[in-house]
């Protein structure tokens, strides 16, 4: 397994967000994370790489236990993380950008230079000089996917990557995430367009007031219209 | 001409220094989004150990060695503070960094008395620069052509650092969001001491240099502390660059005004932030903050209005102060006295603070103003104690209408350092205008009218005058003027989105606070008998700000029990302690450290709801 | 009749055209989507029309008075509301004070000292509450609000000074589909009621397909397309633009084979 999560909790202050959430992911799986705003995907991405106040619960990642590590250190183990809404350094160049995410080499992940992201991000390539903060909100998408890229993770999070994006960059994000996942990386996205979530993913999960409510192949949440329509119903 | 040209240089040789220690402040709050006020005391600290270093190590080399190793032993202990204290309180309001800072510079002041006496310290003159340059004829210091050189140096290196070395990349990133940069694998805390570190050389070496210039003492850093807080507020906070540009700005304005208007040197420094921050409200080169922090005050917690038990309880505290002169003395009723007065002055700022979300690092200003109006009308009017008392807040209310309209365009860090720089010009004009203010002596002989002598009664006029104006403010907070303030400091977007105008809103909230403030201020000059400019310094601003931070924010009565239980133990603590400074800088910082939410926080949790109107009261209306 | 009548409106930043000479007219009780990539100028355009930014040439009339030149607060007041794409609510007041926030706003009533803010316009907040369906939890604090209460919230205080033309920046942003779908009827049945005009921004081409009157598509700083949601979604130039082949909203069998 890449990823076992067991009873995972956390705590934004004195509300309690996530409740037992179990996960398994493995070795180049692509898996989503579904569910409403709210619902706790964020909070579950943030609380795998130690960003929240508090957290409890077992996780382990390529062997390490990382539930108790700061955020840098889970890092630098190879789980690469995207946070919704495009966090790029708006201040910094691209190519600075890219510098912020590099880190050393790693056994067991595809090693990423600035060529290969510019080749996987053609966007990108033209405007290596340019500040991020005069990109459009697709280059910035893309930008901040190829910085985390950059530290050779052997697994991506990747939170809500298609939000407030034009259809059309949607498509060609979709086709990005499918190139990293031949290269073999892991990843798990969470989603609340299904239709995009279908387009690349082979398992999901659905979370719902902090909770795993689903868990299957997306042929079984086909075939289950009740939960879908309770959870996700379009 | 050619003077002009001397004096010019003069200016710049200052600028240096102040730039060294301004771009340091920057750097610091670019990251870490701290506002160092203990920036000063590392400055002082750097002329101290740099002043006694030279004097065992001689010669040029020694002489160098010694300015640098100075900077760095300052550094290294900067670095040891931000991994002990500082790393507590990144995530806190800027209110608690900027007062925890001020603890440490308060301690660090009592303790260089304690290390090197109070006397000043004459340092030596650099080893082969001790002459003079003649310049147009003039005889310039030739330790000053290097000071000259220094800025540039230290700006294109700065320049360098950041541009070309990952780490100058990682720092700017962080600048931006911290977050991000650790959620990419870098390790946040050993790059936030580092730039704090740096941060603090650049601070120590400013003080270093100075000591050929100028005489080493213990009130360096508050010295210079307010004007690198002008020269960042003119510069733009977190920019190096505008540092640099402020510092020459400012120092020339020094060298030249003090020519040209020897006695209103401080107003012209003070008329070019005015117009710098009209035309550009984040300063020459500083850009919109986009701090994230929510402002301060800001609670989940709804305020509520008393419900019957919690109004009934409210009479019994008046009347068991009113039933005080039963069994005090006199010393004990002016202690009470005192306390009463320092609660309206905490409620005041509160109003502006708590409910406002506007920090005010400088609100002594106004209790001072409304001090000093009660003296100067006493002095040169002879006003009775019956007019001063409705005539002396007017001064608060004027000095209140006219900063406020200044501070409102800011908000956060810049509206807190710009309260300060505000409140320390009040404080040079109380000081330095001996022939209207009486400078140092202050003004003398304000005594209350001849029926309102007695402690006991002039006891009562403060307790009637302090209970209707904390009961106005209440009133205010719950008042749809109360309501719309709030509605500012909560969310300025949706303020403004439903027709609020903000600035309006905050500064009308602004010149009441300085009003009710002023009010406390003319009570305390008839306590004290005389005004002097202390009321208006730091310390007295600090007073209130830790009154209100005991008492906790988030609650409208907090700032009137912190103000009890503070004053109480800070009348004690003078009489009794030597180095009271140092005992009630650490006070404060393991209060912010400990006790982020307050004494009435704690209570409004566990003790309160017993004094609410209850929830089926309050639902039931519609 | 028609509500809004936007004439030629053009703006530039530092040489680079946002606004290329927009023109369109919104009718009353109409609900009008605005659609297109990021950066095409629907900020921007949405900043002209409540008074953020001033155009450099252009008009816009609400009703036939001219809202160029005017500030964001007098173009409230003029009847234009604004509901935002990120949440703003005042965090430290219950629900029902946030609409009596607005209303206290809109009767001018802001710098009143004296009463008690609570006991103002309570009945006609609690009015708005019902409508969006939120009395229920008139009293609760609203930091503790679900994000779609909040959403609801929202549009309680932006009805609060009866608009006659409502701005809203994509509504429904990171809310479920069936809290889209909710969001977005209940939006219509209010407005239709009310005869309020409704122009939003929408990235969800669900949400624009089965809600809104018309559609209007901007592309860097022109409207490349307005039309029926039929005609927009049929039209080649927006497919090329912006819509991409259509997988990702109402997904057709053929595109699903391809993953």
């Amino acid at each position: 397994m890449k990823l076992e999560v067991h009873g995972l909790n956390a705590w934004y202050g004195r509300a309690h967000i996530l409740f037992d959430v179990h996960m398994r992911v493995a070795r180049g799986e692509v898996v989503a994370l579904l569910g409403r705003n709210g619902a706790g995907k964020s909070t579950t991405f943030a609380s795998l790489v130690g960003l929240v106040p508090a957290r409890r619960g077992d996780i382990v990642f390529d062997g390490h236990a990382v539930g108790a590590m700061k955020t840098h250190d889970v890092v630098r183990l190879g789980l690469g993380y995207v946070p919704e809404d495009r966090r790029i350094f708006t201040d910094l160049t691209v190519e600075e950008n890219l510098e912020v995410g590099r880190q050393p080499p790693r056994e067991g992940a595809p090693t990423w230079t600035p060529e290969m992201i510019y080749e996987l991000f053609p966007n990108l390539a033209s405007m290596r000089r340019r500040a991020g903060g005069h990109m459009s909100g697709g280059e910035q998408q893309m930008l901040t996917i190829a910085r985390t890229l950059m530290g050779n993770p052997s697994l991506v999070l990747l939170d809500e990557p298609s939000e407030g994006l034009a259809p059309k960059i949607v498509e060609q994000m979709a086709h990005a995430l499918i190139e990293m996942k031949r290269q073999g990386l892991t990843i798990i996205i969470s989603e609340q367009n299904l239709h995009f979530a279908r387009l690349i993913s082979d398992r999901a999960y659905i979370i719902e007031r902090g909770r795993v409510q689903f868990e299957g192949t997306l042929k079984e949440l086909d075939a289950n219209p009740e939960v879908r329509d309770a959870y996700l119903a379009v | 001409m050619d003077f002009l040209f001397v004096q010019f240089l003069n200016g710049l040789a200052s600028a240096s220094s102040l730039f060294l220690v301004a771009s340091g402040l920057s750097i610091i709050f670019g990251v870490t989004r701290i506002v160092n006020f203990a920036h000063g005391a590392f400055y002082m600290l750097g002329a101290y150990i740099a002043y006694t270093l030279t004097q065992h190590l001689t010669g040029v080399v020694g002489f160098w060695t010694a300015l640098l190793l100075a900077a760095l032993i300052v550094a290294a202990l900067g670095a040891l503070i931000e991994m002990t204290l500082l790393r507590r309180i990144y995530d806190a309001p800027e209110l608690f960094q900027l007062l925890a800072t001020f603890g440490l510079t308060l301690m660090v002041e009592d303790l260089v008395v304690m290390i090197w006496g109070p006397m000043e310290l004459l340092g030596p003159r650099a080893p082969g620069l001790e002459g003079a340059v003649p310049v147009f004829g003039q005889l310039f210091p030739a330790y000053d052509f290097v000071l000259i050189a220094l800025g540039p140096v230290v700006l294109g290196g700065l320049w360098l650092l950041f541009k070309k070395t990952r780490w100058g990349v990682l720092v700017r990133a962080a600048t931006q969001d911290r977050t991000m940069v650790s959620a990419l694998g870098v390790n946040q805390s050993w790059l936030f001491t580092s730039v704090f570190a740096l941060g603090i050389f650049l601070a120590a070496l400013g003080g270093a240099v100075q000591i050929p210039r100028e005489a080493v003492h213990h009130m360096m850093d508050l010295q210079i502390i307010v004007e690198v807080f002008v020269v960042v507020v003119i510069g733009g906070l977190g920019n190096v660059f505008g540092a640099f540009l402020a510092a020459v700005i400012i120092s020339e304005l020094n060298a030249f005004g003090i020519l040209l208007f020897p006695k209103i040197s401080l107003v012209l420094v003070f008329l070019v932030m005015a117009v710098v921050l009209v035309v550009r409200p984040h300063g020459l080169l500083g850009k919109a903050e986009s701090d994230s922090r929510p402002a301060i005050g800001t609670a989940i917690e709804p305020f509520r209005r008393f419900g019957t038990r919690g109004r009934n309880a409210m009479v019994a505290v008046l009347l068991g102060l009113a039933l005080v002169p039963l069994f005090a003395g006199n010393y004990l009723m002016s202690v009470g006295t005192e306390l009463l007065i320092f609660a309206l002055f905490a409620a005041s700022l509160h109003l502006m603070m708590g409910v406002g979300g506007m920090v005010s690092f400088g609100h002594a200003a106004y209790f001072g103003l409304g001090a000093y109006g009660a003296g100067l009308l006493v002095k040169y009017l002879g006003a009775p104690m019956e007019a001063a008392l409705v005539a002396g807040p007017v001064l608060a209310v004027a000095g209140a209408i006219l900063f406020g309209w200044f501070c409102v365009r800011l908000s956060g860090v810049y509206l807190a350092m710009l309260t300060l720089a505000f409140a320390q010009i009040v404080w040079s004009i109380m000081f330095q205008w001996y022939d209207v203010t009486g400078g140092d002596n202050g003004i003398l002989g304000i005594w209350p009218s001849r029926w309102a002598s007695d402690p006991m009664v002039f006891y009562y006029v403060t307790l009637a005058l302090c209970a209707a104006c904390i009961y106005a403010i209440r009133r205010i907070v719950f008042s749809p003027f109360g309501y719309a303030v709030r509605g500012c400091r909560d969310s300025v977007m949706r303020a403004e989105s439903i027709g609020i105008d903000r600035q309006r809103i905050q500064w009308l909230a602004f010149t009441l606070a300085g009003t009710f403030a002023g009010i406390a201020g003319t009570l305390y000059a008839y306590l004290k008998g005389s005004v002097f400019p202390d009321v208006v310094g730091i310390p007295t601003s600090v007073d209130g700000l830790v009154m209100v931070l005991l008492g906790g924010l988030q609650t409208v009565g907090g700032p009137i029990v912190g103000a009890a239980a503070y004053k109480a133990l800070s009348i004690w603590m003078t009489s009794q302690i030597d180095f009271w400074k140092l005992v009630l800088g650490a006070l404060i910082v393991v209060l912010v450290i400990a006790f982020p939410e307050g004494i009435a926080g704690f209570w409004q949790r566990r003790v309160s709801p017993l004094f609410r109107r209850s929830e089926t009261e309050e639902e039931a209306i519609p | 009749m028609t509500a809004l009548v936007v004439q030629d409106l053009r703006k530039s930043f530092g040489g680079v055209e946002a606004a290329k000479g927009i023109t369109f007219t919104v009718a009353e009780s109409e609900l009008l989507a605005l659609i297109g990539p990021n950066g095409a100028g629907k900020s921007t355009c949405f900043n002209m029309l409540n008074g953020q930014l001033k155009p450099d040439s252009g008009s816009i009339k609400l009703f036939g008075q001219e809202i160029v030149g005017k500030r964001p607060r007098e173009v409230w007041r003029m009847g234009v509301g604004r509901t935002f794409q990120i949440t703003a609510t005042f965090g430290s007041m219950t629900v029902i004070e946030n609409v009596q926030m607005a209303l206290l706003s809109h009767h001018r009533r802001l710098r009143a000292m004296i009463p008690f803010a609570g006991d103002l316009y309570r009945d006609e907040a609690w009015e708005l509450l019902e409508l969006v369906g939120m009395a229920d939890q008139a009293g609760r604090a609203c930091g503790t609000l679900a994000y779609g209460d909040l959403k609801r919230l929202e549009l309680a205080i932006a009805l609060a000074n009866q608009p006659r033309v409502l701005l809203m920046d994509e509504p429904t942003a990171g809310m479920a589909p069936r809290e889209r779908v909710q969001l977005m009827q209940l939006t219509a049945d209010i407005v239709r009621a009310r005869g309020v005009s409704v122009l939003f921004t929408e990235h969800d081409m669900d949400v624009v397909f089965t809600h809104a009157d018309r559609v209007m598509v901007l592309n860097r700083g022109e409207l490349i397309a307005q039309g029926s949601p039929q005609e927009v979604r049929n039209n080649s130039d927006v497919q090329s633009i912006y819509l991409g082949s259509g997988a990702l909203y109402g997904a057709e069998p053929a595109m699903e084979a391809s993953a």
